[in-house]
């Protein structure tokens, strides 16, 4: 009986303290989780950035710190014709390059949907030119292209193709066509896996009931696959021609912009006069005219994205 | 590109640990000369930074010596081995942020980039000149300001690439050995090409044999970048005759020079694919160490390059150059270090732990036990008598190395070899080049 008419146990709402307060407060809290993601992007994107944007318009050398000139490194830009090379080399290498990448990408990444035995195996295999280390493949087509002691020459030679050394990279139009050929070697790995990975989220019901309309191979792949594709192949796409406009590896390590600059990249041409010949804010300046060109394709990839809307039926806003 | 070997190492061990045992073996001898008064701060310690070596001995000796100063001085001084290619990036940094090592050996244009930056060396310049038998013509170039007689540093030694040619290959052209006129040697490359044993000489992007190359073959038409106050001078009618030349030269080529990188010379001369081109020490090396090729290095030589109308061997040798940084807190110790080193007791050890990779900058080590010590390398002893410098006839600059590292006078030449340009239009190129490196 007593124990009921105990007065009713109220435990004290003790107030929370101030660092519970603090975190409950939302802008703070708001704060304290983007801060680490902004301190990081600020630090190593932003500034860096930024500092290659100064830099450019201001004359500075390795040797000393430069004074802002204004648009004068731009100016000479568009009267240089080694920077109108590059440029023409960029757009033209990057062009070639994809397009050779995604007809060989997509043609593997169909050849690897079917059935095959070792499915896995193949696949893993096929991503191997894109694992290894650019420094490490550029060092072997340094080779394969190499005057004298190429492999390709060799077994040429050998084999009674030809009696001469075959010019890979002595002249320009032939340097211009090894570099993109082994650039694409290096790229259909990626456009393949990717791809690969879209096919593979086609039903095979769509496909089912092509057949059963009676519908050919190459009909299969023009109403079905390849609609079906398009999203994904935007996107892949555009990472393809910011990473193939971007390249310098392959260029710098086979070529070094050789001969006599025709394989100049804006990449390669940036680094050759910023570090090498110590011109940073002219580097600096080339690296920056990138970024119209880096813009666009980004641009792309919005616009192909906003397709997928189309593609889905509903209403294109 | 060197090949260290063991073989070679146990050669330069024994050859350092002669040099190093018997001070009675160090030939040169000084001349009477007053040594600065450099009194050293208490309590001084050195660090420094220096390239790597070409061979082991290089490094034990200069450690050795480094060793000796402490035990003569106190002076502790580290030393620090740096990758060829970061030695002008370490410079800079340490130059611009006044911090670091208190003394480097660097390449070539370095003490003229950062002058202000350094310590003035005239008073050990003027001790060592006249104590060794007087500084060298192209040492005199590198160490002094444009124009003064005031020292920014003290080169530390030069190497310098000459004509590497197969005695066997010219001999059967019917030529003793390379005619020293540019007619007669374009006579002798075209022997060469008909009996199928070509030369080669790079004319890719290459930092050292491929500016070795326009270098060569501007100077000896009597054409230079700039005029001896730094105005560009490139376009001009000896320039023209220089390019003139090379397109009558470059067909006698192996073929794929316009891609040639620094290493491809060599390759190709040790697989008998090359028959004259243009190197350093460390093919003929590589080669000698090499026992599946020391019959090519047998039947090698060097030799100047043709002169064509230049005084002297027109070749600018890679340099050392010593500089002493103003933020240093102890550079009379540092200043003396580098005099000591550079003193017979240390530097002719160190000289001739080299093998003749470098070349002695002061007149008097000419008579250095390297230097007969195997007749090929001989040649190499005058590499820093030559009159002629990267950059040449301008002052040593920024804008000079840049010129250099940009390829411009090789890209010149190339756009002629491979017919994208006529020799007019590669010239006026070079020029609107030369001018925005030379603005200001």
């Amino acid at each position: 009986m007593s124990a009921t008419t105990a007065p009713t146990w109220v435990r004290a709402r003790r107030d929370p303290s101030w660092i519970v307060k603090l975190f409950d407060w939302k802008p703070f809290l708001v704060f304290a989780c983007l801060f680490p993601a902004v301190g990081l992007l600020t630090v190593f994107l932003t500034y860096p950035l930024g500092l290659g944007i100064w830099l450019a318009f201001t004359d500075t050398t390795i040797g000393r710190t430069g004074v802002w000139v204004g648009l004068e490194n731009f100016e000479y830009l568009l009267e240089d014709r080694l920077w109108w090379g590059a440029v023409f080399y960029s757009v033209f290498y990057t062009g070639v390059a994809t397009l050779g990448k995604f007809a060989l990408g997509l043609w593997l990444a169909l050849l690897l949907n079917n059935n095959l035995p070792f499915k896995s195996l193949l696949r893993a295999i096929i991503l191997l030119p894109w694992i290894v280390p650019t420094v490490l493949s550029a060092i072997a087509f340094w080779w394969i292209y190499d005057p004298q002691f190429s492999i390709v020459s060799y077994v040429a030679i050998k084999s009674g193709l030809t009696d001469t050394n075959i010019d890979f990279i002595n002249t320009p139009w032939h340097a211009r066509f090894s570099l993109i050929a082994a650039n694409i070697w290096r790229g259909i790995p990626f456009v393949a896996i990717s791809l690969l990975a879209g096919l593979q989220t086609i039903s095979p019901s769509l496909y089912e009931a092509a057949l059963l309309d009676g519908s050919s191979a190459w009909q299969r792949f023009r109403y079905i696959t390849f609609p079906m594709l398009l999203p994904i192949l935007a996107i892949v796409m555009t990472f393809s021609i910011i990473f193939t406009f971007t390249d310098f590896q392959l260029v710098y390590a086979i070529t070094r912009g050789g001969p006599v600059n025709s394989t100049h990249l804006l990449a390669t041409l940036a680094f050759q006069r910023g570090i090498a010949g110590g011109q940073l804010g002219e580097g600096a300046a080339i690296a920056v005219s990138m970024i119209p060109f880096l813009v666009v394709a980004t641009l792309f990839s919005y616009f192909a994205l906003a397709r997928r809307k189309w593609q889905q039926g509903e209403g294109n806003d | 590109m060197n090949i260290i070997t063991r073989r070679s190492i146990m050669l330069g061990s024994a050859a350092a640990l002669v040099a190093g045992g018997a001070q009675a073996q160090v030939r040169t001898q000084g001349a009477a000369a007053t040594a600065p008064r450099l009194p050293i701060e208490s309590g001084a310690t050195l660090r420094m930074l220096r390239p790597v070596k070409f061979v082991q001995p290089d490094e034990d000796v200069f450690r050795a010596n480094a060793a000796k100063f402490k035990a003569q001085t106190g002076v502790e001084v580290r030393v620090d081995f740096v990758g060829w290619e970061d030695i002008s990036q370490q410079t800079a940094v340490t130059a611009n942020t006044g911090a670091g090592p208190d003394l480097i050996i660097g390449f070539n244009e370095g003490p003229h980039v950062y002058a202000d930056k350094l310590i003035d060396m005239s008073d050990v310049a003027e001790y060592l000149g006249q104590k060794y038998g007087g500084w060298l013509a192209v040492a005199q170039k590198y160490g002094k300001r444009h124009g003064t007689n005031n020292w920014l540093g003290l080169p530390f030694g030069g190497t310098a690439g000459p004509l590497v040619w197969r005695k066997s290959a010219v001999q059967a052209a019917g030529f003793q050995a390379p005619p020293s006129d540019l007619p007669g040697f374009l006579d002798m490359c075209k022997k060469l090409k008909a009996a199928g044993k070509p030369a080669g000489f790079a004319l890719g992007n290459a930092v050292g044999d491929g500016n070795g190359t326009a270098n060569w073959l501007l100077w000896s038409h009597g054409g230079s970048l700039t005029d001896e106050a730094g105005k560009v001078s490139i376009n001009s009618p000896q320039t023209i005759q220089a390019l003139e030349y090379l397109k009558e030269l470059y067909p006698t080529f192996i073929p794929g020079t316009i891609a040639w990188g620094d290493i491809s010379n060599n390759r190709a001369y040790a697989a008998n694919e090359c028959w004259v081109t243009s190197n350093g020490v460390s093919l003929y090396f590589g080669l000698k160490n090499d026992p599946a090729t020391r019959a090519i290095a047998d039947d090698t030589e060097h030799s100047e390059l043709p002169h064509g109308v230049a005084g002297s061997w027109p070749s600018a040798p890679l340099t050392l150059n010593a500089m002493v940084f103003k933020h240093s807190r102890y550079p009379n110790a540092a200043k003396a270090f580098l005099q000591f080193m550079l003193e017979a007791d240390q530097y002719e050890p160190w000289l001739d732990a080299n093998l003749g990779y470098w070349a002695h900058p002061l007149a008097a080590y000419k008579d250095a036990a390297v230097w007969t010590s195997d007749p090929k390398v001989a040649v190499f002893r005058d590499s820093m008598n030559n009159k002629f410098w990267a950059g040449y006839k301008g002052p040593i600059s920024e804008a000079s190395a840049t010129a250099t590292n940009e390829y411009l006078l090789v890209q010149m030449f190339a756009a002629v070899a491979s017919g994208q340009s006529t020799p007019a239009d590669a010239a006026r190129e070079a020029e609107r080049r030369a001018r925005r490196i030379f603005r200001r």
